[in-house]
């Protein structure tokens, strides 16, 4: 009962959210500057005639009141319709569903591969000694400081030019997708390699890791018991930022790699004014932001019930 | 006698230093421990009982020599970390300080209790619900899968012991087991470590508290700077010291010290307590009150912190209140320096009405009020070095540099007795009493009529203690300053209030003059306070 | 922070000083002269960085971008910081109301990843330097404004100003004396830790074709030209790369070296 009153409000909660964002896009698309029929037909350059304007208005119910719109627009959202794609003609949900896998796929492999890495690199780095700590706070540092284009560049030149041992351009096959997840993973495990560390180390430094070697455990027990929750905790709440971070990094990876997914729609629709795709992925993002933080604190709860309660004796 | 169950002979345990030297933390100790009695380590912050307890877990981190360490007729001089896991937690266990920090906040303490024990995963957890339920944990079953945050401190405490003792170990090492706890908390863990000793366990229990050691060890020996300065049975060394140092402990303990009477040898006295002269109480009596709370309350949520409090404090006396954690006493504390808007009440300075009020309405009358707290540290700026912190407070916030407040600023740490050449340091290079001092220091500036001191003594060692309780004593008889004096510690509220308020669950349940609450208290609760309350007789 | 890591910090911060505001010291030739005689050189002692279609000399291009790249980097954070100074303290200090508004609101844009939040303000704007320095300023804002309330927050609850406040010191002077210098360090270390990553977003941007058009020396723009020569002018890709990367890892490593001096 207490769990299902728990979940109906969180659920509650992001679905205000969620409102709020897209009354957010709605205000801004309105306030930018430009004919969105005009968009419509082609853009600016395509010198479409009056009639065919106001007739794109229409269908598009440009010419009612705002609020009119706004309602429309809200009925649409809750019943899952996002509009017709102003370059493509076609549903928005339609083309988002095709997008929508790749991009999916390449998210998850990458964050799944940026937390080895990060938890690698945090596990080797609490173990060392000074100097160790310190190459691997430069190590963390430098990794999070590559901007993915540059990196998924290097990496084309180095495997694909160079070495001749993987694509340079992302086929859809599992063997096409290595270089670009790594793209993505690799700044993604500096930022989360610095925060398991820290608090990596102070786990290992604290009065219940000292009680746990005082019971017989080895440094590596202590390290698996103990540490490995405690650096796995603050990565975990870090997951809801660490997918938008993806999903920001996608839309460059797959320019990069010329693979087919959100991002590079995204960035079309943008290019093209193409509003109602660009408020689809939008609130989609904004979506899947809140389902992970969802998922995120319900994982959490099962890690640290006394925490995520607000629970005391 | 016994086979001794641990033989220790000329220990001494060595760190390496910042610079070439090597840190000697323990030098040439020597001590044994036997089955069914128990062994008392005295001594203070840096003194060396930590790392020489450690030292039989082969858990100290530094370079450990020995002339002879024998831990159940094994010699662990030179152990592998292998053969040292078969040691820890089977046959040699330990309490750690703050059961809170000492258990896994992530893991449920079943798991935290049965680690030290083979099996399957199933066994181990029968194991550990049934050394809970020897522990007395109420709703073992329940408790064994909950994490320590979801446990009351004397759950918590009840589930560090049983995981020491799951194992069945020979040798129980307690150390600081009692520290910050409740005065009955205390005394419950004390009990329970006694018991120990009946089950035939060699017990040793490290504390800076010698009426607590008294309470459970047969022998004692007192620690500093790294050596043992006495040894000896537990009566002779109380009631005949033979070292200055030890005699200086015993001094420094409050409780059943009269009103005035100092805890330290000053300057000019003599050592012995017989010869201890009172500070001369030259306070003009009144029956003036410096303070009037009437009627407070205060609520969070669904929880009431205050509940209809009424407290008066004398002019210039003390008025102490003495409560466990929890009780509501910081909630007051906050409510009369104005920090805390109270849901009902009010607060009188003098018969002007401070509280509630705005803060621009009250701030006239700041200059009576004065607050110390327990960490003195987090009420300083961290930028701020002695100089500009007393400063600041001189000039009223309005600048922190300025050369004219300089006469007055070693005027007042003269007051506190610090030497005027710490105007220039920061407060994190000072100890924990000198920091003290400062903050005292800093609340004298602007002449208070009163000071508001909440817990200030409890982070202190207990001879560190003792010089800050002298200080409040004679600045009070030398500036008429009247004090609420809030703490947990029943020795210390006996030796330094006139009249003694007793909380507990946000209700004042009995007030009186200090000596009549202590030795002859009314409530109930004040009753079982005062019986829990771990004293000595020499 | 040990010395050597303290005289590193300072010849670091010297170089880039010295490459924003006298490139010419550094790299005295011109960075737009073109010389198609020379295109497409590797790299060499003439060239150390190699030249690039036109002939431009790619190390002259990279020095001469610093200001470029930095200019925005600097811009777009003065921007977000502003702006998240500004909700922080209306949050921190104002009506309860007010404080859960800004929270939602905070909310509402961290729920947007960054770029996209970009993306939309590029779709408003249109492309070019500002719009660019205006959107990775407003994709930031979000995430300082966060931080930085929460710091005034802890601030405003601590020890340290109860303890003015019972000496009698007015709500002015606790701000001036602990909550204004005690914040100070706090954004220094965001503001360098911003730059180096304003600086990444404001390139990507450029990258995408969004930013700073070329032939202007931004490294963003160069990285995004160098790439349809990827497979056999790799050093026109690698270098203004390599430059982004020791200018944010250089000012995290700053901005966690004044964390923790001050700390």
């Amino acid at each position: 009962m207490q769990l299902l009153g728990w979940l109906g409000r969180r659920v509650g909660a992001a679905a205000i959210l969620l409102w709020l964002v897209a009354t957010a896009i709605f205000i801004a698309i309105r306030l930018i500057p430009g004919d969105p029929a005009e968009a419509i037909m082609g853009g600016p350059g395509s010198q479409a005639s009056a009639e065919a304007l106001e007739a794109a208005r229409e269908q598009y119910h440009l010419n009612d009141p705002m609020l009119v719109q706004y309602g429309l627009y809200l009925v649409q959202l809750v019943t899952g319709d996002l509009g017709t794609s102003y370059t493509q003609h076609r549903p928005v949900v339609d083309v988002m569903a095709e997008a929508l896998p790749a991009t999916l796929r390449l998210t998850l492999v990458s964050l799944l591969v940026a937390w080895g890495i990060a938890f690698i690199m945090a596990s080797i780095a609490a173990r060392s000694n000074r100097i160790g700590q310190a190459t691997g706070t430069v190590i963390e540092v430098v990794a999070a400081a590559v901007p993915h284009f540059w990196l998924g560049a290097m990496l084309i030149i180095i495997f694909s030019t160079w070495l001749g041992w993987l694509p340079a351009v992302d086929t859809g096959t599992t063997i096409g997708m290595i270089l670009p997840a790594i793209t993505l993973a690799i700044p993604l495990s500096g930022f989360l390699a610095q925060i398991m560390r820290d608090s990596l180390v102070t786990a290992m430094n604290s009065p219940f890791a000292l009680a746990a070697r005082a019971r017989g455990a080895s440094k590596g027990q202590v390290f698996l018991r103990h540490g490995f929750r405690h650096a796995a905790l603050p990565a975990l709440n870090l997951t809801g930022w660490a997918v938008a971070t993806s999903m920001s990094g996608a839309v460059v990876v797959e320019e990069v790699f010329a693979r087919p997914g959100l991002g590079r729609s995204l960035l079309g629709a943008v290019l093209s004014r193409d509003m109602p795709m660009v408020t689809g992925i939008a609130l989609f993002s904004a979506l899947i932001y809140m389902v992970v933080m969802l998922l995120v604190e319900a994982i959490e709860a099962l890690i640290n019930p006394a925490a995520s309660r607000g629970e005391h004796q | 006698m016994n086979q001794s169950a641990i033989e220790v002979t000329n220990l001494s345990v060595t760190f390496p230093g910042r610079g070439t030297d090597p840190i000697e933390a323990v030098k040439n100790v020597s001590f044994s421990l036997t089955p069914g009695r128990a062994l008392g380590i005295v001594g203070e912050s840096g003194s060396g009982k930590s790392v020489t307890a450690r030292s039989l877990l082969g858990l100290t981190g530094g370079t450990v020599t020995a002339d002879k360490l024998k831990i159940l007729g094994t010699d662990a001089r030179n152990l592998t970390d292998k053969r040292w896991r078969q040691i820890r937690g089977k046959q040699v266990s330990m309490i750690q300080q703050d059961a809170l920090s000492s258990l896994d906040p992530l893991r449920p303490i079943h798991r935290e209790i049965a680690d030290s024990l083979s099996g399957s995963r199933k066994y181990r957890k029968r194991q550990a619900i049934a050394a809970l339920e020897q522990m007395d944990m109420p709703d073992p079953v329940l408790r064994a899968e909950q994490r320590s945050p979801q446990l009351s401190g004397g759950m918590r405490q009840r589930a560090l012991i049983a995981q020491a003792l799951i194992a069945n170990p020979a040798v129980v090492i307690a150390d600081e087991a009692t520290t910050a706890l409740d005065t009955r908390l205390t005394r419950m863990v004390l009990d329970q470590l006694a018991e120990l000793t009946q089950q035939n366990i060699a017990l040793a229990v490290i504390s800076h508290d010698l009426a607590q050691i008294a309470h459970v060890a047969d022998d004692i020996i007192v620690m500093r700077h790294g050596q043992i300065v006495e040894a000896g049975p537990t009566h002779d060394i109380l009631s005949d010291p033979s070292h200055a140092y030890t005699q200086q402990l015993l001094d420094a303990v409050p409780s059943g010290v009269p009103r005035f009477v100092p805890l330290t040898k000053a300057a000019k006295r003599s050592t012995r307590k017989t010869n201890r002269e009172p500070i001369s109480d030259t306070r003009v009596s009144t029956d003036d009150t410096a303070i009037e709370v009437t009627g407070l309350s205060k609520t969070f949520g669904a929880h009431t912190a205050v509940d209809d409090v009424s407290l008066n404090i004398p002019k210039g006396a003390t008025l102490g209140l003495v409560g466990e954690s929890g009780s509501g006493k910081t909630t007051i504390a906050r409510m009369i320096l104005g920090l805390t808007p109270p849901d009902t009440g009010s607060v009188k300075i003098f018969g002007q009405h401070f509280a509630p009020a705005k803060e621009v309405d009250r701030r006239a009358l700041r200059g009576y009020l004065g607050a110390i707290y327990q960490d003195p540290l987090a009420s300083f700026d961290p930028r701020y070095s002695v100089s500009q912190i007393l400063v600041n407070a001189i000039s009223r916030g309005t600048t922190t540099r300025s050369r004219q407040y300089r006469q007055r600023a070693i005027e007042l740490l003269d007051m506190v007795e610090l030497d005027n050449t710490l105007l220039g340091r920061h407060p994190s290079e000072l100890s924990g009493g000198q920091r003290q001092r400062l903050a005292i220091a800093r609340a004298l500036a602007p002449n208070p009529e009163v000071l508001i001191l909440d817990e200030p003594v409890s982070a202190l060692d207990v001879s560190v203690q003792a010089t800050v309780l002298d200080l409040l004593d004679q600045l009070q008889v030398d500036t008429g300053t009247s004090y609420l004096f809030i703490t947990h510690d029943l020795g210390v509220v006996e030796h330094m209030s006139d009249t003694v308020a007793v909380i507990t669950k946000g209700n004042v349940v009995e007030t009186g003059p200090a000596e009549q609450v202590i030795n002859r208290p009314q409530h109930p609760y004040s009753q079982e306070l005062v019986e829990a309350a771990p004293r000595w007789s020499p | 922070m040990s010395r050597t890591a303290k005289v590193f910090g300072l010849v670091f911060v010297s170089l880039i000083v010295v490459a924003a505001f006298f490139p010419g010291v550094l790299a005295p030739n011109n960075p737009l002269a073109v010389d198609p005689a020379e295109a497409f050189q590797t790299p060499s002692l003439d060239h150390p960085f190699g030249t690039d279609e036109s002939g431009r000399d790619v190390y002259t291009r990279v020095i001469h971008g610093t200001a470029d790249s930095l200019t925005i980097g600097i811009s777009a954070t003065a921007l977000g910081m502003g702006i998240a100074i500004l909700l922080a303290v209306v949050a921190a200090f104002g009506p309860r109301w007010i404080d859960a508004t800004v929270l939602r609101l905070l909310e509402v844009l961290y729920a947007i990843p960054a770029l996209l939040l970009a993306l939309l303000i590029i779709a408003f704007t249109g492309p070019g330097t500002t719009p660019a320095i205006i959107a990775v300023g407003l994709s930031t804002a979000p995430g300082y404004a966060r931080l930085i309330r929460t710091q005034l927050w802890t601030l405003v609850n601590s020890e340290m100003f109860d303890a003015a406040t019972v000496l009698g010191h007015s709500q002015w002077q606790k701000v001036r004396n602990h909550l204004i210098p005690n914040t100070l360090s706090t954004l220094l270390a965001l503001i360098t830790l911003g730059i180096g990553q304003a600086v990444i977003w404001a390139s990507a941007l450029s990258f995408l074709g969004l930013g700073t058009p070329p032939p202007a020396p931004e490294w963003g723009a160069m990285l995004a030209h160098g790439r349809t020569y990827l497979h056999f002018a790799w050093w026109m890709t690698v270098f203004p790369g390599v430059a982004i990367v020791i200018i944010a890892a250089g000012a995290t490593l700053l901005g966690r070296s004044v964390t923790r001096s001050s700390a």
